[in-house]
């Protein structure tokens, strides 16, 4: 079941199109990562999501239910540019926001506390948030984006102006919402981030989805057949025109007291042909395929503009 | 409770919370009252008895200062040194010295005292000096002092307005302008604080970004109609405020200075009834009947002017005129980054209310001229014309058509200001024109 599901959703302003045909889906209870490059629509998509804007086609599904105005009060949203009342007490502030999603004064109040206890920051409390460091700001902000339990959690460069432990400690609460069943969109530039958070990405580009699915299947899908071989052997110079048709050698290079080969095969070869053709000639003591990063992933579909051509 | 209601009460309350709030609702009754109660006061406080000596070398003026209520003479026959270590040693108030000259008839003279003189003492010099001058003069001219009386004539203007069922009310000019006058800079005053509190909040919640926040919670227009409504609501606050208190310290005041409210009232009934028997009296007490006769016109003015109307015209010409420039403040606020970039779209909207204070000293002398009219119903220049011609009475079709314009004028201005807005508030880092505002109107959101 899927959370949220875009059907050909399309917005133009003037003749400039933000987003042609958009189509992704969002399961229920996984984090999502919505890429792209700056300006390629990613917070047009964001903001139809939240119903701030409407499309000017397409139809945006909330839980099997096309979006309606109650759904906001199911949503949270973290925006990349962040920023609260400076004059306003921490407490009060996100007190004061989760009302508008719709929760009870002394509910807000309480599960306030229980955050601000878990996070350690009950000296916050009274505190205005014009004296609170910018780390500070975030993490009420964090606070603020979920103290409505929201079905859907919608994070934009969510780890940005944190140091690294408030990272792990954000981290680690996304993905025990997640856990919890909360869907989360999760749009960031850090592909790191996304190879260890995301279940699942589209990635837009000039207004369209260039590519979509399980980053599994996206990592296998852009596999290029290149795989590493450790071995306390380090010239295969004996070895490597003995190879049979397909096998590719690349390079070795040292690694510690190993040595790491490097090898590409041809579409019509399986790792176990290459593993096959090398043992009778050297102890293997590692072997793995090199998949290419979602870093790769990305910089090169875009910068080919479209699809790439499936090396496989 | 609904989300717009929400928006208000944080509006309302952070503002209501402030300094500067709690401060202008203070301070602002006590320069009203002030305004109202030092002159009284002063006029008690003057009522003590002050002696001054006269040092006459002309020996022609000693019979013209009599002592009185307010003042005690003392002749003194010493040289001026003398006469001023006298002044020192006796601290009396005053000393006028009036020296011998080679003229027939002195015209200067000079006052030493000890402190500072009051104004009071000088005028009664002067004018002293002026009578006993004037008639020795006459007396040198052979011209009868009874004759110069006889022509002596005081004219006395009162104005009274006649109302449609025939009821006769004394009026005044001066107090209708002085009203009119002060109404119409308040109210423009007030739409300009309050309009631009709506700005500065909306530029702020833009600048910090939390707008981005809100927006997935309740629709920009709820957002900005939630923080017109909060604003507009601290204003009627201040004002209601500033009407109770500076009632209660003008109703104290009365109350523990008992003595000052009968002296006026005291004033008021004498010179009515010196006006009615004017003819004779006049100069009995010329100055005095005069002086009167002013405080008088001025009560029974302010009495002609409707005051309960008076107000409530303005609670609803404030709201209109605040509801109509807020929206567009907003809207301008929204469309800029910060409050720099406001100055090119506030100036050509703030125009009309401009136009209409340049115009105001010709609106309060011709309230009823045409100009003076259409101002005050067009709406985007009458709430402040309305006010000032209201001292003046206003036909109530014209108070019903210009509300009612108002009315429908800022229902539109709203609407287009929240297409803009919503558009503007998620816009960073363009430089917004008029084209861009015009191009937001007709955008589908």
């Amino acid at each position: 079941m899927d959370l949220i599901r875009t059907e050909e959703v399309t917005k133009r302003y003037g003749n400039y199109v933000a987003l042609d045909n958009i189509n992704i889906s969002v399961p229920k209870g996984s984090i999502f990562g919505l890429l792209g490059p700056n300006g390629a629509g990613k917070t047009t998509l964001i903001r139809i999501i939240n119903q701030i804007i409407a499309p000017d086609k397409g139809k945006v599904f909330f839980n099997g239910q096309v979006l309606q105005p109650n759904h906001t009060d199911k949503i949270g949203y973290l925006p990349e540019e962040r920023g609260l009342y400076k004059k306003m007490k921490a407490s009060e502030q996100a007190i004061y926001l989760a009302r508008l999603k719709g929760v009870s004064q002394h509910e807000a109040v309480s599960r306030l506390k229980y955050w601000f206890r878990k996070f350690e920051i009950l000296s916050w409390w009274d505190r205005k948030v014009e004296e609170l460091s910018k780390g500070m700001q975030q993490k009420i902000q964090f606070i603020v984006t979920i103290l409505h339990q929201p079905e859907l959690l919608i994070f934009d460069e969510p780890f940005s102006g944190f140091d690294p432990i408030n990272v792990d400690l954000i981290k680690n609460e996304i993905l025990k919402l997640r856990d919890e069943g909360a869907s989360i969109i999760f749009s960031t530039h850090s592909m790191e981030s996304v190879e260890q958070l995301c279940d699942n990405i589209a990635l837009i580009h000039q207004s369209k989805v260039v590519l979509s699915g399980a980053v599994n299947e996206i990592k296998s899908r852009f596999s290029q057949n290149l795989f590493e071989v450790e071995s306390y052997k380090a010239d295969l110079s004996t070895i490597t025109p003995n190879l049979p048709q397909g096998i590719h050698y690349q390079k070795t290079e040292p690694n510690s007291s190993l040595y790491k080969h490097y090898f590409k095969l041809d579409a019509s070869l399986a790792p176990n042909d290459l593993l096959a053709s090398l043992l009778p000639y050297m102890q293997i003591t590692g072997f793995r395929e090199l998949l290419p990063s979602m870093h790769d992933i990305f910089v090169s579909t875009i910068q080919n503009g479209s699809l790439p051509a499936n090396p496989s | 409770m609904s989300k717009i209601s929400l928006i208000i009460e944080r509006e309302y309350i952070t503002r209501v919370k402030k300094k500067t709030f709690i401060i202008m609702t203070i301070l602002g009754p006590i320069l009203i009252a002030a305004l109202w109660i030092v002159p009284i006061y002063v006029t008690t406080l003057s009522q003590g008895k002050k002696t001054v000596e006269i040092l006459d070398e002309t020996g022609l003026f000693f019979d013209q200062f009599q002592s009185d209520e307010h003042f005690r003479f003392v002749p003194i026959f010493t040289d001026l040194e003398t006469a001023k270590k006298g002044l020192i040693a006796s601290g009396d108030d005053a000393l006028v010295y009036i020296p011998r000259t080679e003229l027939n008839v002195p015209v200067t003279a000079i006052l030493y005292s000890t402190s500072q003189t009051g104004i009071d003492i000088k005028t009664v010099v002067k004018e002293n000096l002026r009578k006993q001058v004037e008639a020795l003069k006459l007396k040198a001219k052979n011209i009868d002092p009874e004759v110069l009386t006889s022509i002596k004539t005081s004219i006395i203007i009162n104005s009274i307005k006649i109302g449609k069922d025939g009821s006769e009310v004394k009026s005044s000019e001066e107090i209708s302008i002085a009203l009119g006058l002060l109404s119409g800079i308040i109210i423009y005053m007030l739409i300009f604080m309050f309009s631009s509190q709506v700005m500065r909040g909306v530029i702020e919640e833009k600048a910090n970004r939390i707008v981005e926040v809100i927006v997935t919670s309740v629709k920009p227009f709820q957002l900005m109609m939630g923080k017109i409504i909060g604003v507009g609501l601290v204003g009627i606050t201040q004002f209601v405020l500033w009407i109770v208190f500076t009632g209660v310290i003008i109703f104290g005041f009365q109350i523990t200075h008992p003595a000052i409210q009968q002296n006026v009232s005291q004033i008021e009934n004498f010179s009515s009834t010196s006006i009615v028997s004017s003819g004779q009296s006049v100069d009995l007490n010329e100055d005095m009947v005069l002086e009167s006769n002013i405080i008088t016109q001025a009560l029974e003015g302010i009495r002609a002017i409707n005051i309960p109307l008076l107000l409530f015209a303005f609670i609803l010409f404030f709201l209109g005129g605040y509801l109509l420039y807020s929206a567009m403040f907003a809207a301008i606020a929204a469309a800029v980054d910060n409050e720099a970039d406001t100055q090119q779209f506030v100036l050509p909207i703030t125009i009309p209310l401009l136009i209409t204070i340049i115009l105001s000293g010709f609106i309060i002398n011709n309230p009823q001229s045409q100009l003076a009219v259409w101002l005050s119903i067009i709406p985007f220049t009458s709430p402040v014309s309305m006010m000032m011609r209201i001292p003046f009475g206003v036909p109530v079709w014209q108070l019903i058509l210009s509300i009612l314009l108002l009315v429908a004028t800022f229902i539109i201005a709203t609407w287009i200001a929240g297409k803009i807005y919503h558009t503007g508030i998620l816009l960073y880092g363009k430089k917004i024109t008029w084209a861009d505002l015009i191009k937001w109107i007709s955008m589908k959101l």
